[in-house]
């Protein structure tokens, strides 16, 4: 699957020195908890203010990729299964939403059937119906969603929608009957991972007279518990109470708690921190400063929460490029980076933890092992820098020069020097490129670019291992020629591939036995090709106003805006 | 002489950089040292260290020992000795402000001579071309060069100057600047071409080399001359404002704007980072413009007469 970017960068952003579990603080918020309180109307009421130095782009839930408004969307839209609204592990649970339960899943694998709740309301006034949701699923193709050509074209139909949206109607793929409420769902292929593609935002279940174009700044009707009432790009994003919503179920759409929710924008984070901090803003967005974590850590401990993330900060090498089509080259780079000292520049060892292995710890399929480091173990043990020069003499790539690529923020140029300054330790002739977010992730991608080594970080869409192995290092996912090659360190490995799709067909009958094989999947690629250095998992923090309670984080969408309190 | 002698030991300081890592700190200014330790007051002492209060979020490098034998000014974020970094920064900005100023004087001299005792067709071309750079804001230019240069490098015929090479920003800051000292030439040899010693020169055959050379170059050197200092100052700004902005110097080397930038991230708990280098430029761009404005003095008998009214 080909992942747009837009929704990485910004979490890439967010994460520039966020993130995590901590248990302190995991203690001390209800993060730790994977059940909801039971709702608290005396909590009710206020207007909370979250804060963002700029806008999160196109307000339209079907065509945004950027985790800034996807939080938002969780209280906003619904699709017709939703993940699961409860801090914790279960919040990567799938659970029916507009829908009345799970789908009956038939024709081994590729029908699904759900049966649409009734009298439910758009936050304009209209009940809910199948024919919404066929055009929600129209309006995919239509509006040119970015995982439309990945996600969506499984459906019966789809591939034809991708190629001509204007008239997409998806015959056959997505059959409503208004007479019984359901919604058949039919499939080319099996897919485990359909369910939660419908859970995202993508799959929000807008009115069939929603424009059949990027909607902009106007806001769309939802179901959700508020509405967007006002966007202005260059100020402001307000949220007020959605008066058609009744809360059907909360495991799937709760009753929020303040009556307004606004989003400034235009504030630089450093001001966003000390309004935070003056009790004038109740949340950051941003990526907090580096040189401000000691005094917030110290003086506003009781305001900030750390949470683990299912991600990666890696290294891809190009595979397919001298030095780095040397596995030994690769197997040196791997033993001599320093992964703790990677997450110093990061942050510190409260926001990070070393990353072995490329499925992220807590992740399905995750299996704890460490193959490149100083020692034996499963857990990181520190790098080895003999053997990584020795391997650069033995693979004969002493001298080369390597470009790395990273972005020009500042963490990230700093991650970047440290790794020229460990290449050249070992026997190269290292530069470091620094690009604008902007263009960085797709030029990495290109192979006209000839880029050796790039710093890059990924983000789950959704909880499967495939989310990660497939998409990043699977033939699939590698274009040359392309912006849009997410398998960035080039590695094609016909083999694994069949291992990678015999992993996916078991998850639809025996996920355990699916995850199982997934996690030797990550042993063999690190074991026979190290295509990356798996640098750290970085970890998220939220800080939020002195005012504000019921913290609680999804470790699928992160903080519920809606379920704070400013009462 | 107070400018120069202040320039002077600025560039003496910046010349013992290799002496100073090497002999006295024993460090490498150049290669990150994040899990590196000093002995500070008898203690062995993390270089980079991990905050443990509170939440225990954060990582500070150590702040100025002021002991001139170990991070007199402290770590930067990788864990490298500022002062170390401080001096061979000094050393890139003062020899990318010195040589793109030279190269530049060089440049607008050729140029504007010709433009000015050619005339005609040469002059209006020469002049449009001075008009086009000089419509362009200054560090526009320089930057959108920059992007451009220091992805791939500059391949001028045979000769290739790679991405990280000094001489980029070195040729990009000479370029944009050449029509601020270019301009005043031309109009100063267009009025020296009219004089009569110049229309006897060529009234007695004179070859246009010859008096280019002999009659025209002496008489505008003084412009030129007044004009170095003042380059170097402003060329050495242009290039710490480059560096910041990190298109200037690559890393792993140091300029003092490089240092800066460095710094940023760190100014509410290492502010020395960047308000050291920040304070070296502002040492040395008043050092050369209090040389540059005696030169003009020691040049121009009327600003002379002017500054002891």
């Amino acid at each position: 699957m080909n992942r747009f970017y837009s929704m990485k960068w910004v979490r890439v952003l967010l994460a520039t020195l966020v993130t995590g579990s901590l248990g302190l603080v995991a203690a001390s918020s209800a993060s730790a908890s994977n059940t909801s309180l039971p709702y608290q109307s005396a909590h009710a009421g206020g207007t909370l203010k979250l804060m963002a130095s700029t806008a999160g782009g196109t307000l339209d839930p079907q065509v945004n990729y950027t985790l800034q408004y996807w939080q938002l969307y969780q209280a906003t839209y619904d699709g017709l299964v939703s993940f699961h609204k409860v801090a914790g592990a279960a919040s990567f649970e799938v659970v029916p939403d507009l829908a009345t339960a799970l789908p009956k899943v038939t024709n081994g694998g590729k029908t699904y059937t759900f049966t649409l709740r009734k009298g439910i309301k758009f936050s304009n006034g209209k009940t809910v119906t199948v024919n919404d949701v066929l055009a929600s699923f129209q309006r995919i193709f239509k509006v040119s969603n970015p995982n439309a050509g990945t996600w969506y074209s499984s459906i019966v139909g789809g591939a034809a929608c991708v190629t001509t949206p204007a008239t997409c109607k998806l015959t056959g793929g997505v059959v409503v009957n208004a007479a019984t409420n359901k919604v058949t769902i039919n499939l080319v292929a099996p897919d485990a991972e359909f369910l939660d593609q419908l859970a995202v935002p993508f799959g929000s279940i807008l009115p069939a007279s929603a424009p059949v174009k990027d909607a902009g700044t106007t806001p769309i009707p939802g179901t959700g518990a508020y509405e967007f009432s006002k966007y202005d790009p260059n100020h402001q994003l307000t949220m007020v109470r959605n008066p058609h919503f009744k809360v059907w179920s909360a495991a799937a759409q709760p009753q929020g708690y303040p009556n307004e929710i606004d989003m400034v924008f235009g504030s630089t984070v450093e001001s966003e921190v000390t309004a935070v901090e003056n009790g004038q803003g109740d949340w950051v967005f941003d990526p907090l400063p580096s040189d401000r974590l000691q005094q917030l850590s110290t003086k506003y401990a009781n305001q900030l929460h750390v949470n683990s993330l299912t991600a990666i900060w890696y290294l891809p090498m190009n595979t397919n490029l001298a030095p780095f089509n040397n596995f030994m080259a690769r197997e040196a780079v791997n033993y001599a980076i320093n992964k703790t000292a990677a997450i110093a520049l990061f942050g510190g060892s409260q926001l990070a933890q070393p990353a072995c292995t490329i499925l992220p710890p807590g992740f399905p399929g995750h299996v704890d092992f460490c193959y490149y480091q100083k020692g034996t173990g499963t857990t990181y043990g520190g790098p080895d820098i003999a053997k990584a020069k020795a391997l650069v003499k033995k693979s004969g790539t002493f001298g080369q020069s390597v470009g790395i690529v990273v972005t020009n923020d500042s963490v990230n140029e700093a991650v970047g020097q440290y790794v020229q300054s460990v290449l050249n330790s070992i026997g190269y002739k290292a530069t470091i490129k620094p690009l604008s977010a902007n263009i960085q992730f797709n030029y990495i991608q290109n192979t006209k670019n000839k880029v050796q080594i790039s710093l890059s970080q990924w983000y789950q869409d959704y909880p499967a291992a495939s989310d990660f192995l497939k998409v990043l290092l699977s033939c699939q996912g590698f274009h040359p020629g392309s912006d849009n090659s997410i398998n960035i360190a080039g590695y094609c490995n016909k083999a694994i591939d069949a291992k990678m799709n015999k992993a996916e067909a078991l998850g639809l009958t025996n996920p355990t036995a699916a995850n199982a094989l997934w996690g030797q999947i990550d042993k063999q690629l690190m074991g026979t090709a190290a295509p990356w250095v798996p640098l750290f998992t970085p970890k998220q923090i939220d800080f939020v106003g002195k005012r504000v309670g019921n913290y609680q984080f999804s470790r699928q969408f992160y903080m519920y805006v809606d379920q704070l309190w400013v009462k | 002489m107070a400018g120069l002698a202040v320039f002077l030991l600025v560039v003496t300081i910046c010349l013992l950089a290799p002496v100073y890592a090497h002999d006295i700190a024993h460090v490498n200014p150049f290669a990150s040292n994040l899990q590196g330790t000093i002995v500070l007051h008898g203690k062995v002492v993390q270089l980079l260290q991990q905050n443990t209060q509170g939440l225990g979020l954060g990582v500070t490098p150590i702040g100025p020992t002021w002991n001139i034998s170990h991070y007199f000014l402290g770590a930067d974020n990788q864990g490298r000795d500022v002062f170390a970094r401080l001096l061979y920064g000094g050393r890139s900005s003062l020899l990318i402000g010195a040589a793109s100023a030279l190269i530049c004087c060089l440049a607008a001299t050729i140029l504007g001579l010709a433009a000015g005792y050619f005339g005609g067709p040469i002059d209006w071309v020469l002049s449009r071309i001075f008009d086009i750079i000089w419509a362009f804001p200054i560090y526009l230019l320089a930057i959108s060069l920059s992007v451009v240069l220091l992805t791939s490098g500059l391949q001028i015929g045979f000769i290739h100057i790679g991405p990280g090479s000094l001489m980029l920003p070195i040729l990009i800051i000479a370029a944009v600047f050449v029509p601020y000292v270019a301009r005043p030439l031309r109009g100063i040899v267009l009025s020296l071409r009219e004089r009569e010693f110049i229309q006897a020169a060529i009234g007695s055959g004179a070859s246009d080399y010859r008096i280019l050379m002999k009659e025209i170059l002496p008489n505008a050197a003084p412009t030129i001359i007044v004009f170095l200092p003042l380059m170097v100052a402003f060329n050495m700004l242009t290039e710490s404002a480059l560096s910041f902005l990190s298109i200037g110097v690559q890393p792993p080397a140091a300029s003092w704007g490089t240092i800066i930038n460095d710094g940023l991230g760190l100014l509410y708990t290492r502010p020395v980072v960047a308000i050291a280098p920040g304070l070296m430029i502002v040492v040395t761009a008043v050092a050369l413009n209090i040389l540059g404005d005696g030169a003009r003095d020691a040049f121009d008998p009327k600003a002379k007469l002017r500054g002891s009214i």
